[in-house]
């Protein structure tokens, strides 16, 4: 057994659920014959035939829209959006068709829409997309964002499995990471959807994160071991809807100080309602002022001193740290 | 399809039923006992009856809220009916959802939302299912002719094409998005020409005319029923009411609602079936009576039901784990399955009820319950 990307516990995790149940099926633009614009379909045409691996025309809302028929009549579909950016142009499959199906209707809709998110690759304004807070809002949908391999497969798998209309964001520069590449369990195995996992134990603060970020927060605490002698917990969050509150909680009761950093932009993001939640349940056990590290409210720019300024890293991480620390 | 006496009598009951359900909901609006919005199809009942008469058991139809017609002729319960228009806690949504927003898939309605066209894609969800999982089965979905501007309405039929879905697709064109005119909306002059261009058959047909519109749905049925992928039927129409019944539509010129008040499709039909000497008074009265009976049921029922238990009001957001069954296929009612029932309230879905199923035997017995 070989220590496998990112993208590769991706394509694993689609392949062996494909082969377990022949309700599992995927279709998008280009993820037949070519394999994904990412490669994450390669080869599965050859095994599953184009009845279960489906490139369509370019048509999101008959993407996802299908996808929903499909789960209504019983069906596993995964919905590739190429680029999740795309996702917009099937918007109202997922907001008003899929999410609200089971709570006026009854009927479980059991599908997965997912697709390469994130910055960091001089995507642009429209390849560059962290969609996650429309969906986060929008009850009925389950949001998750893997950040290793392990968890890229084994969240892709209980997504699959859950009957539930579940957004899988993959991101896009974590694909072929090298420092990324572990070795999976050979048995099967999923990472349940509503759980966090504490990457880093630490008693001085707590950081919350999720997706590329989890990396960039890791190296931050890594420096402020180092250089300020401090121990930081990093939270990978993993699965946004539903949110592991407990988690969250019972870090920060024990850190009482919190750090929040996403990717994506600043205003009504993941971390304004994480802040929301830590001031009305922790607020006597907070030592200083929840803070949050994100992009800019701005769209996503393209050239690459803009990108670099834009986006959270480690630095950014680092500085926000040490005022935090202050208190 | 071959039409015996009994089936020709069965389709002017649904049609009656349809527009009395309807004039009774009004009734109940205008009351202020209905909780929102009505909408309601005076002028569509040949199409959205006829159009559904072609179907056979294990078909889905994915119905737009002028479709009541549709659904009666479907099985779809007017006791269920009711119980949405009066937001009741036993409705099919529960009190969450009003209207013909109605469905469950084993018995083959997909339930609508009020984006209208979305659910055009949802069809071919649907049909793509019945095609992957080779069953002998077909999907009805219908549109206004306002739908057929979304993008949705165009990336469906093009879908359902390259895929060979076997849909049939119903446009119901009734002259009127709302206020905004047919010549308004597109620059053709039969919708129908929209299959052209996905390379399906496509025809027009006169939508107020029941037999006429039995016969060319039946065309496309059988063209798609056939594994030759979709086709589509443009049943034109009027919606002689407006859009709601907060509408008046005055802006609809008056000699034109006189037009098609004139071309009512019950009327003609009823003086076919008497002209056939097919309806006689006393089964015109005895249907009548019929209708009048599942009507007064459905509403007292209804107005007997519990409202909607405001405890419940954040409950049911994610469907239970658990095993799916693939619906129509052997064993899909077991309820070890998750979708076999009701998950919220461990009851069959209810948007169908075997009485209210249309009986095709003798036609007095026709519609008894």
């Amino acid at each position: 057994m070989s220590a496998v990307t990112y993208l590769e516990a991706i394509s694993q995790a689609i392949r062996e659920e494909m082969r377990r149940d022949e309700a599992v099926f995927l279709l998008g633009e280009d993820v037949g014959t070519y394999g994904g614009a990412f490669k994450v379909s390669a080869g599965l045409l050859e095994e599953f035939g184009p009845e279960r691996v489906i490139d369509t025309p370019m048509a999101e809302a008959a993407i996802i829209g299908s996808a929903v028929g499909a789960a209504l009549m019983g069906m596993r579909p995964i919905a590739e959006m190429q680029f999740i950016d795309f996702i917009t142009c099937g918007f109202d499959q997922i907001i008003n068709m899929a999410s609200k199906m089971y709570w006026r209707a009854g009927m479980p809709v059991p599908m997965v829409i997912r697709g390469p998110s994130g910055g960091g690759v001089k995507g642009g304004p429209f390849h560059s997309a962290s969609p996650e807070v429309w969906f986060f809002h929008t009850p009925g949908i389950k949001v998750v964002v893997p950040a290793t391999a392990y968890d890229a497969k084994g969240l892709l798998k209980a997504a699959i499995r859950d009957n539930n209309p579940v957004l899988y964001l993959e991101h896009k520069l974590l694909y072929r990471m090298p420092e990324l590449r572990e070795e999976l369990p050979a048995e099967d195995y999923i990472v349940p959807l509503g759980k966090a996992i504490t990457r880093r134990e630490g008693e001085d603060m707590t950081i919350l994160t999720y997706g590329a970020m989890v990396h960039q927060c890791l190296k931050a605490a890594q420096v402020l071991e180092q250089e300020d002698g401090l121990n930081v917990e990093v939270i990978d969050l993993r699965s946004l809807s539903p949110l592991d509150r407990e988690a969250i909680l019972e870090s920060v009761k024990h850190t009482n100080k919190v750090l929040i950093v996403h990717e994506d932009t600043l205003t009504g993001g993941i971390g304004a309602e994480l802040a929301a939640i830590l001031a009305e349940d922790l607020f006597e056990y907070l030592d200083g002022p929840i803070t949050r590290v994100a992009a800019p409210d701005a769209p996503f720019p393209y050239a690459p001193p803009l990108e670099e300024a834009y986006l959270p890293n480690a630095d950014k991480i680092l500085a926000a740290t040490r005022k935090l620390a202050a208190y | 399809m071959r039409l015996e006496r009994a089936d020709l009598l069965q389709i002017y009951y649904l049609m009656r039923l349809t527009r009395a359900m309807e004039d009774r909901t009004r009734t109940l609006f205008l009351q202020g006992r209905v909780a929102g919005g009505v909408y309601t199809a005076q002028g569509h009942e040949a199409t959205t009856v006829g159009a559904a008469m072609t179907l056979h058991d294990g078909d889905c139809i994915v119905p737009q809220h002028r479709d009541l017609g549709m659904q009666l002729t479907r099985g779809g319960s007017p006791r269920a009916v009711m119980c949405q228009w009066l937001a009741r806690g036993n409705s099919p949504t529960l009190g969450r959802d009003g209207q013909l927003h109605i469905g469950d898939m084993h018995h083959g309605i997909v339930p609508m939302i009020s984006m209208l066209g979305e659910s055009l894609p949802v069809a071919c969800g649907v049909a793509l299912t019945m095609k992957m999982r080779k069953h002998s089965t077909i999907v009805m979905a219908t549109c206004g002719d306002g739908a057929t501007n979304t993008g949705p309405f165009h990336e469906a039929l093009n879908f359902a094409s390259v895929q060979q879905l076997p849909v049939v697709f119903v446009i119901e064109n009734n002259g009127y998005a709302y206020s905004t005119p047919t010549h308004k909306q597109f620059a053709i002059e039969n919708l129908a020409e929209r299959a052209l261009a996905y390379g399906m058959p496509g025809e027009s047909v006169d939508g107020n005319d029941v037999l006429a519109v039995i016969e060319a749905v039946e065309r496309a049925v059988e063209h798609v029923r056939g594994g030759k992928g979709p086709a589509l039927v443009e049943c034109k129409t009027f919606r002689v009411r407006g859009h709601s019944e907060a509408d008046k539509a005055d802006y609809v010129p008056q000699e034109l609602r006189v037009e098609w008040l004139a071309k009512d499709p019950i009327v003609r039909f009823e003086a076919y079936l008497t002209g056939e000497k097919i309806l006689t008074a006393a089964k015109k009265a005895k249907i009548e009576e019929q209708v009048r009976a599942v009507v007064d049921d459905a509403v007292s029922f209804a107005e007997q039901s519990p409202a909607p238990d405001p405890a419940t009001v954040a409950g049911y957001i994610y469907a239970p784990g658990g095993p799916v069954a693939i619906i129509g296929e052997p064993g899909a009612e077991d309820p070890r399955y998750v979708n076999a029932l009701d998950s919220r309230t461990g009851r069959p879905f209810n948007t169908v009820t075997e009485t209210a199923k249309p009986q095709f035997g003798a036609p007095e017995e026709v519609g008894k319950r």
